[in-house]
């Protein structure tokens, strides 16, 4: 891990829906300019960290800091202007919203110390984009309504993004390209969190993979590290673990 | 010809204000999901205000600063109405926040009754435009022509600043996912204020731009209500192209209606209603939407069981108290007592629809009114013994219910409550208008019960042994295996319908019971007043038993008949007093900031606290 | 053998989207099949549509030989299927015991009854099923106070209520504690061994499905890619591509060159 204070830090977070407790005790922290890979099954509890970080389904016990401040309970559009955001799975655009209304949504006053975004910059990052400025959202492809969830969250300006299963349920060229600006956005100094269940996918974005399994974690280093222990990935993230 | 461009002038005039109010209405339901029952009340405002400022502003740049002026301040006070009481209660589900809707309607009729009187008040003309053109050689008011280009401006600007400003685009991002627009940095706070200054705003600019036509009164509240509901269904709830459009229809159809089918203009509006309900459920530009929660606020409802003796005890005793009542009491408590009893069974009937069944219902007047109605025509027309109007009465309105509720079960959430409320406005302007049969707004008098029944004492003993007849079979019912049944298939319905339970029949006969009994109240109320009249079936008959069931307490088995007990004797306190309406509004606004589990939840928490009763879970019990 | 269920090239598309396409599968009685595979691969459009939640585009589903393709939940219930839910489906406002007794109620069509006391109705039959997942102990707590793991007890005795011929279970496990899962795939083990009905559920804990099925259905994109038992889809190339994620070889060169 890089030197210096973590942007974001997770400690001992647990997390329910209703009585059905999701998360026990997850830590794990992240450094400025880091891309980390949460790993794990369907229902190993990436979504849910995710949600709890921004706040929309606040954890019970546990906390949060980013860049050094407590964020625990505070309502998701605080945790999002001190410069969160979060991209949500399943592509939840503003379907009846045009792709230039959907980015206004958005839009935030640039802050200080992270990348200021303009439309024209995120056309240039997504250029499929650009040509359906005026679209509705419901007339995207699965694609490129993937690629507007990530740019509307962009608008925003955040220090770290939140990217849950970029790569679920599109083409594999479309997945190509997610890969390409994830990699754009370390590039422009962004830290970034994803779920991923794509481990090719994590591999060729990420910096470090998180390995979440049954509400905990399970692992906590590089790939190189994964890749030496492949008892670990048969256990917690293919079928053949038992 | 010329006469037909005329009323559609007209018309076109008149779907102004009603555009204005149902936008607001729309809006105001599209982002905070809050049905605003008191969406009238502001436009009654918007009228007053617009008034008083029309009297102190000179002029024509004055009679049109105070239209706009109306508009602001009555945005102002709905804001206002916001931060101070509906913030409270945004945690409740969807249709409980429209409680404290209705309390802000008691108050706004109150404190309009004190500023600015009793006497309607005539709105002054425009200044300017005064006179009337000729259209064709029919005669067309100026003020109309300027209304049909006033219409369109606001439309316009409303479209401008929804469809092309940042605050539109939040406000429609809202309406389709809020948790998303809060993850993206929006205070949805301020977004859900802004909304209802906006959406009161309009209604003000309605109430104060229909000054000339129709002046100030305090009856316009409900009665533009009932309009607005009808547009905004008919649109589609959260549409304002279809605010616009229903606006039109409904204002066209009216002024038609009162030249070629004056007997049945009101009957037409709910007609056309209820057919595009039939043929598209969610209007015509609304959108399918999952309804949410029913009624159901806080901690889960807790299982039910049999009284315990002392609880059987003390009913019983009062019951012995309250039978012994024409020994002890006067003459006037026991009217009192027998109006009490007879509302506290139409309470307890709508009560166990929406505590059993989860099935809110804005229209349970019609069965109401329906029962008192069958009696009396079969009384005063046919001539028909009391004993057997009595009987038809619940039959009657009973088999209205299995129609109703045969097509408004179709919908759900508040759609499914739009429908009933549809259903109960269609029977009363049936009975409004049809008036050779109902004799229409001069109601059917002399309806008085049998010889035997007739004295105050006998009738009390009659409406005694049927009201608590009829509340004691509700609460078996609850204990039976169709009161499981119904809240099987409200608790989880697909859970029902995979045990093979019929849910849509179990709630149709829920459904046709609550109207049963309904209709029974009714024919007591008819026989006990000896007369009926049109406004057993309005709007506010239905809101009266409505939030008397939420403010009794949803999730309790007696909270029906308690909360009829209960706000029947506080009106009849409070009525003799000046200003009851405003103490009643606070009261009830009160309890649904302080007790939203209603009287009877509040009730029983304190009991448990002081240690009177058992906690519903032995493992809890035993544990202490 | 007869199979108890037999799926003939099912299909459910939503517009151009095809959730689950030309499924096709036997199960028989005494038989624990579970359905695998990421998420959205159709695995819960499936579910739905063989306990009637949702239409079938095309294909059939016969239950010892009937075709009860497009028949209504109750309907599908009542021919014997129970099934569980993912996020369990009890009635938060009764009693443990009065969950079952509405099941058995149901069973004994009586729901619509107005005038018996639901109490004593059913009562024994209700414990006994309790007894038999565990949960007598607690059947005068309100379902709505209960720990989750014992929320999915409940559920389960509530599918059992009528002595279904086919258990449908919808991740069984979700959201319990680890020694808990084991014990319900145990407990549900059990029961099909002693009454030789015929299960199929789905399932992310790979030690539930290794542990308990019989045999395994891996889907992906709404097809089926492998089905056998335990031990050959642990070794199945295909089945461990799908879970790990496609195209790795392109995205490693994207790695390279970015």
């Amino acid at each position: 891990m890089a030197e210096g204070a973590p942007m974001l830090e997770v400690a001992d977070i647990a997390t329910f829906y209703g009585r059905a407790q999701v998360l026990d005790g997850v830590s794990f922290s992240v450094a400025p300019g880091e891309v980390v890979a949460l790993l794990g099954r369907n229902g190993a509890g990436k979504t849910t960290t995710l949600k709890s970080i921004i706040g929309l389904v606040p954890p019970r016990a546990g906390r949060v800091t980013f860049r050094g401040q407590e964020i625990t309970g505070w309502p998701s559009y605080r945790i999002a202007r001190a410069g969160l955001g979060y991209v949500p799975e399943e592509r939840r655009i503003f379907t009846q919203l045009t792709v230039a209304e959907n980015l206004e949504v958005g839009r935030q006053p640039p802050r200080e110390g992270a990348v200021g975004w303009s439309e024209d910059a995120l056309f240039e990052l997504f250029p499929n984009l650009a040509e359906r400025r005026g679209n509705l959202g419901k007339a995207l492809s699965g694609g490129e309504q993937q690629m507007l969830t990530i740019a509307r969250t962009l608008m925003g300006n955040p220090a770290l993004v939140l990217l849950d299963e970029p790569s679920e349920g599109i083409a594999p060229v479309i997945v190509a390209q997610m890969a390409r600006a994830v990699r754009r956005l370390k590039a422009e100094g962004l830290t970034v969190v994803l779920s991923e269940q794509n481990l090719a996918f994590a591999r060729a974005v990420a910096d470090r993979a998180v390995i979440l399994d049954h509400g905990r974690v399970r692992f906590d280093d590089s790939f190189a590290a994964l890749d030496a222990r492949p008892e670990v990935r048969d256990a917690h993230l293919s079928v053949s673990g038992a | 010809m010329g006469l037909i461009l005329a009323q559609l002038l007209t018309g076109l005039a008149n779907a102004g204000a009603l555009f204005m109010v149902a936008s607001g209405l729309s809006l105001i339901f599209g982002v905070t999901r809050i049905v605003n029952f008191a969406h009238g009340s502001f436009y009654m405002l918007g009228a007053y205000v617009g008034y008083s400022l029309m009297q102190v502003l000179p002029g024509a740049v004055g009679f049109w600063g105070a239209i706009l002026l109306s508009g602001l301040v009555v945005g102002l006070i709905g804001a206002l109405v916001e931060v101070i009481v509906l913030r409270r209660v945004y945690a409740a589900p969807e249709l409980f926040q429209l409680v404290a809707t209705f309390g802000v309607i008691l108050v706004v009729q109150d404190l309009a009754l004190a500023i600015w009187g009793p006497t309607d008040l005539l709105g002054p003309r425009a200044p300017g435009l005064r006179g009337v053109v000729r259209v064709m050689g029919e005669p067309v008011p100026q003020y109309d022509l300027a209304l049909i280009a006033i219409t369109p401006v606001v439309a316009l600007a409303l479209w401008y600043l929804i469809a092309r400003t940042r605050v539109g685009v939040l406000v429609r991002a809202a309406t389709q996912d809020r948790e998303m627009v809060a993850a993206l940095g929006v205070n949805q706070r301020w977004l859900f204020t802004g909304t209802f200054f906006l959406g009161c705003a309009l209604a003000g600019l309605g109430g104060a731009l229909q000054l000339p036509k129709g002046g100030a009164d305090l009856l316009m509240d409900f009665t533009i209500l009932a309009q607005v509901f009808v547009v905004v269904v008919i649109g589609g709830m959260g549409s304002l192209p279809g605010a616009l459009l229903a606006s039109v229809l409904i204002s066209v159809l009216n002024v038609f209606g009162v030249s070629y089918l004056p007997q049945s203009t009101l009957v037409l509006m709910y007609v056309v209603m209820v057919a595009v309900l039939m043929w598209r459920p969610f209007g015509l530009l609304g959108r399918a939407e999952v309804a949410g929660e029913l009624g159901q606020v806080g901690a889960p409802e807790e299982p039910i069981r049999p009284a315990g003796w002392p609880i059987r005890a003390t009913v019983a005793a009062a019951l012995a108290v309250l039978a012994a009542l024409p020994f002890w009491g006067s003459p006037f408590s026991v009217v009192l007592a027998t109006d009490i009893l007879i509302f506290c069974l139409f309470a307890a009937s709508l009560h166990m629809l929406i505590g059993l069944g989860g099935l809110v219902s804005f229209g349970h007047a019609a069965f109401w009114g329906g029962g008192a109605y069958v009696a009396a025509l079969l009384v005063a027309r046919l001539d028909v013994p009391m004993e057997v109007a009595m009987l038809a009465a619940p039959v009657g309105a009973g088999l209205a219910a299995l129609a109703v509720g045969w097509i408004a079960l179709r919908a759900s959430g508040v759609y499914f409550a739009m429908l009933t409320l549809a259903f109960a406005q269609l029977l009363w302007s049936l009975v409004l208008q049809w008036g050779a049969v109902t004799g229409g707004d001069d109601g059917i008098v002399g309806v008085w019960p049998a010889d035997w029944a007739s004295g105050n004492t006998a009738y009390f003993y009659l409406a005694l042994a049927l009201s608590v007849g009829g509340i004691l079979a509700l609460r078996h019912m609850a204990h039976a295996p169709l009161g499981y049944a119904l809240r099987a298939a409200r608790d989880a319905p697909l859970r029902a319908e995979a045990t093979g339970l019929h849910t849509r029949r179990l709630q149709l006969v829920a459904f046709a019971l609550a109207g049963t009994l309904a209709g029974l109240a009714g024919g007591l109320f008819v026989f006990s007043k000896g007369s009926v009249f049109p406004n057993e079936l309005e709007i506010s008959r239905s809101f009266d038993a409505l939030i008397v069931v939420f403010l009794g307490g949803v999730k309790t088995l007696s909270g029906g008949w308690v909360g009829g007990a209960v706000f029947e004797s506080a009106e009849d306190l409070l009525t003799r007093f000046a200003f009851w309406r405003l103490t009643l509004g606070l009261l009830i606004i009160a309890v649904v900031i302080v007790a939203p589990e209603g009287i009877v939840g509040a009730a029983r928490g304190l009991a448990r606290r002081a240690g009177l009763t058992r906690d519903a879970d032995p493992a809890r019990e035993d544990a202490r | 053998m007869t199979p108890i269920l037999e799926v003939r090239d099912l299909s459910r598309h939503f517009g151009a989207i095809r959730a689950v396409d030309g499924v096709s599968f036997r199960l028989a009685p005494g038989e624990m099949l579970a359905l695998i595979g990421p998420n959205g691969a159709g695995k819960s459009t499936c579910f739905d549509m063989l306990m009637g939640q949702t239409d079938p585009t095309s294909g059939q589903v016969l239950l010892d030989g009937r075709d009860i393709s497009g028949w209504p939940a109750r309907r599908v219930w009542r021919a014997g299927v129970g099934r569980t839910f993912q996020v369990t489906a009890t009635y938060g406002s009764m009693r443990v015991v009065e969950n079952v007794q509405t099941a058995l109620m149901s069973h004994h069509r009586r729901s619509f009854a107005a005038w018996p006391r639901f109490r004593r109705l059913y009562r024994d039959e209700a414990m006994a099923l309790l007894e038999q997942v565990g949960m007598a102990d607690q059947a005068g707590r309100p379902a709505a106070v209960l720990a989750y793991g014992d929320l999915k007890r409940l559920d389960l005795a509530m599918a059992l209520a009528h002595g279904p011929r086919l258990l449908l279970m919808d991740e069984p496990t979700a959201g319990m504690a680890p020694a808990e899962r084991a014990a319900l795939m145990e407990l549900t083990a059990g029961i099909v061994a002693r009454q030789g009905m015929a299960v199929l559920f789905t399932e992310h804990d790979m030690e539930a499905v290794f542990g308990h099925a019989h045999r395994v259905l891996v889907l992906n994109r709404g097809e089926i890619i492998a089905d056998g038992p335990p031990e050959a889809i642990r070794a199945d190339a295909r089945v461990q591509e799908v879970y790990l994620g496609g195209g790795a070889e392109a995205l490693a060169a994207e790695a390279r060159d970015g």
